[in-house]
């Protein structure tokens, strides 16, 4: 049995030479539509340290999800360089850096739960004791011990989102690239997702690059909300927070808080355009 | 900070215009496919042409062989020239009355696919709607017609003509009922889907308007069954086509395509049978394309996308 | 409280039976039902049924319904037995068979009208619904037939039609054997796998697949069965000429279904595949198969049925001394038209089964689609 092929000695960034998980200058990303040509990213330059939690957030049709998926290898800019925990965005999808997310949980509705969070450990070559192990693990962390044996139409849709989630971490990427992941459910189960997801950030160190169009959503995650105008897409702002590791929801009640999300509101504002 | 990285970006990719990759393709494989047939042609002939020469004891060079196979009376594959020009003849070559003639029989079979089509599409709606109406039918009858999907029914057209021929009815009126009766079935079950497949939200609002049955029918579900009656008119138009031919099978009919394809297969001649089913699929695709030009005038007359 | 119709319904329906017992029941001298006390007891017994029907509850009222028309055309089935009534059934007869019809057909309505709480008993009626609809139908084929003398040469009872089945299972299971088995079941393997295969490979090569599609498209709309006759030339007239015209039948619906299920995958879980770095060989395994099971067992469904009419079809152009075909054709041109029946009922089980197995076969592979959820 060959070692499965995974980046996992890409570990916490001490260790390791480079020290930016994803360096972007200058990209830019030019579609040719039916209607002619679009404009997705313009100029981009950007950069990522290992063990940020980095939100793009912007309105829609502002190039952040286009972003995320140059970071993928799921377009390629048309101009620019960038590069992804040191290598090309595809060696990176080839050696398995990351673990994406998208909108939808995207779960294979004729396998189980655990066969669905063991897809890629399959793909990638784990044995049957691995895969086992590793799915128990993370469904464990994700809490949803106990539904292995369902099939992803009985469970609800924050559950669906969690499995996905579980399915990302269980070949243990160094990377996380989360695409509105909880766009489609109800505020109180996204208020629940989110502090999950931050624990889980925090226990696992990973590097996560998270799209949003929610504001409070983004202050309240992020080490690092990068403020995208809409097409074409630009960085408006870069804004850092200081906020402490194991915060709870009841930060986004603080005056630190509301002061950050203004700045990212303005800077929304002032890219954006109501004419469209 | 390194930059070894690079992922500058791809050469501008090559635009071709449209029409040519939706078509190319097509035309690509129909032109292999007339390649192989040819290879085919040779390949399969060769047999008979040999035989031939060897019997005749004339002596043969490989261009000789080759050019037999490909214009050989009695192939056992024809080259695509040879039906075509066999075809032409038939369908040029002979007034449009002789029964040699390939238009003759293309009427003969089309006048009772269109005969029966219409009596089985307008039958297979009326029931249809009756069957969307009463609840009783919609449980006793509409698991018969969907079980009757299943079963061969094309089986019965012996049957058919036998009993009607027996009491008189010859010509075109059997064939037409068979083929009424084999076209029904698709309709039916096409216009039960149609007309219910609006949204119970949309009944919901009609309820709300006191709308009695026969508005909601003509304003809702008439409408909301277009795309699903003319779905099912394709499907049911070729079929009716087919019972057509078939209907002309056990009788040993004279006229209809059916009775081409039967006569060439009993005086073994194998381009008759070719040029025959041509026609039968130049009528196939005629059919279908007269039910999609309707299908769009009826669609721009609703405010179809086109 | 009934419609009063529904009343007057069953009120006519007990009148029709009382009818039968003092109007003549045929045109022949023939004993009434006075002179025949078994049957005259079970006739006053149906008209009460309805009658009482007209007055209970509804339940109750649609188990007399059906009780009373058992006992009504078991009536009316035993007079046929009489040579006197057979084939010269006049007024009388037909009234209670009348009688005996519109019952059914008031019990039919309300327990169509029935909604009951528990799915199985509702899934039951559902069942029920059709299976008495069709033994009526059956009931009346029967008893038009016999009552009116139909010669049986032009159209035969069904009781005639079961006694030719049963006395005839050695030909009918040579015919079976040699239609379906031979014939069907090969070409439907062979034509089903090729149709799979090219498609699999037209997936792969989408230059390919956009060229096939629409000639796939194009071909399955023509009458295929027309090639019965070239393949006899090729294949000589036995079985394997009409396996090969259920090859050609069923390897473009497969085809096009089969592309159609492979191109059903959706984007978001294809760039998840892409994300995981996966070749094609495993997406093709983890992902487009089987989400292109739902199309396949479509194409197999409809491939079932035209593979069946494809080979009785091409036994209509020739074919050796067996087959159904055959039997259908030959038997239909002397007019032994019990025997033609005989065959058609059995393709018509056959066809059922074939086609059952099929969705039953899907229904294990697909259970995880919407469309058996709801």
């Amino acid at each position: 049995m060959r070692a499965p092929d995974v980046a996992t000695q890409v570990g916490p960034s001490a260790k390791r030479a480079e020290a930016l998980a994803v360096s972007a200058r200058g990209v830019s990303l030019t579609f040719q539509t039916a209607d002619g040509e679009v404009e997705a990213l313009s100029n981009v330059d950007l950069d990522i340290a290992a063990g940020d939690f980095v939100s793009f957030i912007g309105p829609s049709g502002c190039g952040k999800t286009t972003l995320l998926r140059v970071i993928a290898d799921l377009e390629q800019p048309t101009a620019g360089t960038i590069s992804v925990n040191g290598v090309t965005p595809e060696e990176a999808r080839l050696h398995r850096h990351y673990g994406y997310i998208f909108q939808a949980a995207a779960l294979y509705p004729w396998r189980t739960i655990e066969r669905n969070v063991a897809l890629p450990l399959e793909i990638m070559g784990y044995n049957a004791a691995q895969q086992r192990e590793r799915v128990d693990r993370y469904l464990k962390l994700v809490n949803l011990s106990g539904f292995e044996r369902k099939y992803p139409w009985q469970l609800s849709g924050g559950m669906q989102q969690r499995a996905s989630i579980a399915r990302a971490l269980s070949f243990e990427p160094a990377l996380l690239l989360m695409d509105e992941p909880f766009g489609a459910l109800d505020e109180i189960v996204r208020d629940h997702l989110n502090e999950q997801l931050l624990r889980l950030w925090d226990q696992t160190r990973k590097t996560v690059v998270f799209v949003t169009h929610s504001i409070p959503e983004a202050v309240f995650l992020s080490t690092k909300i990068v403020v995208m105008s809409p097409r074409p897409g630009r960085i408006i702002d870069i804004i850092a927070t200081e906020f402490p590791r194991d915060r709870t929801l009841e930060i986004r009640e603080t005056p630190e808080f509301i002061r950050i999300a203004q700045r990212v509101r303005s800077g929304l504002r002032s890219g954006h355009s109501y004419d469209e | 900070m390194t930059s070894s990285a690079l992922s500058s970006g791809r050469p501008a990719e090559i635009r071709w215009h449209p029409l040519i990759v939706r078509y190319a393709p097509v035309i690509a494989i129909v032109l292999a496919i007339i390649a192989i047939w040819y290879v085919a042609a040779v390949l399969m002939n060769m047999g008979i042409v040999r035989s031939g020469f060897e019997r005749e004891e004339t002596p043969y060079t490989i261009a000789d062989l080759i050019s037999g196979t490909l214009s050989a009376e009695r192939p056992l594959l024809p080259a695509p020239h040879q039906i075509l020009q066999t075809f032409g003849e038939d369908v040029f070559g002979w007034p449009v009355t002789s029964p040699r003639s390939l238009v003759f029989h293309s009427w003969v079979t089309l006048s009772s696919t269109f005969i029966g089509f219409l009596l089985g599409a307008g039958f297979g709606i009326i029931l249809a709607v009756l069957i969307v109406h009463v609840r009783t039918l919609q449980k006793s009858l509409l698991p018969w017609i969907i079980c009757s999907q299943m079963v061969p029914i094309l089986a019965v057209a012996p049957i058919v003509i036998v009993v009607l021929g027996s009491i008189g009815l010859r010509g075109l009126l059997p064939k037409a009922l068979i083929s009424a009766y084999l076209c029904f079935f698709p309709v039916t079950i096409g216009v039960v889907k149609g007309l219910s497949s609006p949204d119970p939200i949309q009944l919901d609002l009609m309820r709300t308007w006191s709308a009695t049955a026969a508005q909601i029918f003509w304003k809702l579900r008439w409408p909301s069954s277009v795309p699903f009656l003319f779905a099912s008119l394709k499907v049911s138009i070729t079929i009716s086509l087919i019972g057509a031919i078939v209907a002309e099978l056990p009788t040993g009919a004279q006229a209809g395509i059916g009775a081409r394809l039967l006569a060439g297969s009993y005086y073994g001649q194998t381009i008759q049978i070719w040029a025959a089913l041509v026609a039968a699929s130049l009528l196939a695709v005629g059919l279908i394309g007269l039910v999609d030009l309707a299908e769009r005038w009826v669609g721009r007359a609703m405010g179809a996308r086109t | 409280m009934k419609p009063d119709w529904q009343r007057g319904v069953f009120f006519a329906a007990a009148l029709g039976m009382l009818a039968a017992i003092v109007v003549p029941l045929s045109s022949a001298p023939a004993a009434g039902l006075l002179a025949r006390p078994g049957l005259l007891a079970l006739t006053v017994v149906a008209a009460a049924l309805y009658g009482a029907a007209a007055f209970v509850a509804p339940r109750l009222s649609i188990a007399m319904t059906f009780a009373g028309v058992i006992l009504g055309c078991f009536v009316t089935l035993a007079l046929l037995r009489d040579d006197a009534v057979a084939g010269t059934a006049t007024w009388g007869f037909w009234l209670a068979v009348v009688a005996n019809w519109i019952a059914a057909w008031l019990g039919v309505a309300r327990l169509a009208a029935v909604r009951p709480q528990e799915k199985s008993a509702a899934r039951a009626i559902d069942l029920a619904i059709p299976l008495l609809f069709g033994a009526f139908l059956f009931y009346l084929w029967e008893v038009a037939v016999r009552g009116f003398g139909v010669p049986s040469v032009l159209f035969p009872a069904p009781s005639a039609i079961a006694v030719r089945f049963a006395a005839s299972l050695m030909m009918l299971w040579e015919d079976f054997f040699q239609t379906f088995i031979l014939g069907v079941l090969s070409g439907y393997v062979i034509g089903c796998s090729a149709g799979f295969l090219v498609a699999v490979i037209a997936h792969r090569y989408t230059f390919l697949g956009r060229g096939l599609l629409p000639i796939g498209n194009f071909v399955s709309a023509l009458p295929i069965v027309g090639i019965a006759p070239i393949m006899v030339m090729w294949f000589g007239f036995d079985w394997p000429s009409k396996a090969a015209v259920v090859v050609v039948i069923t390897f473009f619906p497969m085809l096009v279904n089969t592309l159609a299920g492979l191109n059903a995958a959706g984007y978001i879980e294809r760039d998840l595949m892409r994300s995981y770095g996966a070749g094609h060989g495993q997406t093709l395994r983890k992902l487009y198969l089987p989400a292109a099971m739902p199309f396949i067992f479509n194409a197999l469904k409809i491939n079932s049925t035209l593979a069946f009419i494809g080979a009785i079809v091409a036994e209509f152009f020739g074919t050796p001394t067996r087959g159904i075909g055959f039997r259908i054709s030959i038997e239909a041109g002397r007019m032994a038209l019990d025997v033609v029946w005989a065959e058609i009922a059995l393709a018509a089980i056959a066809g059922m089964a074939f086609y059952g197995i099929v969705a039953l076969a899907e229904r294990a592979t697909t259970f995880w689609h919407p469309s058996y959820r709801t």
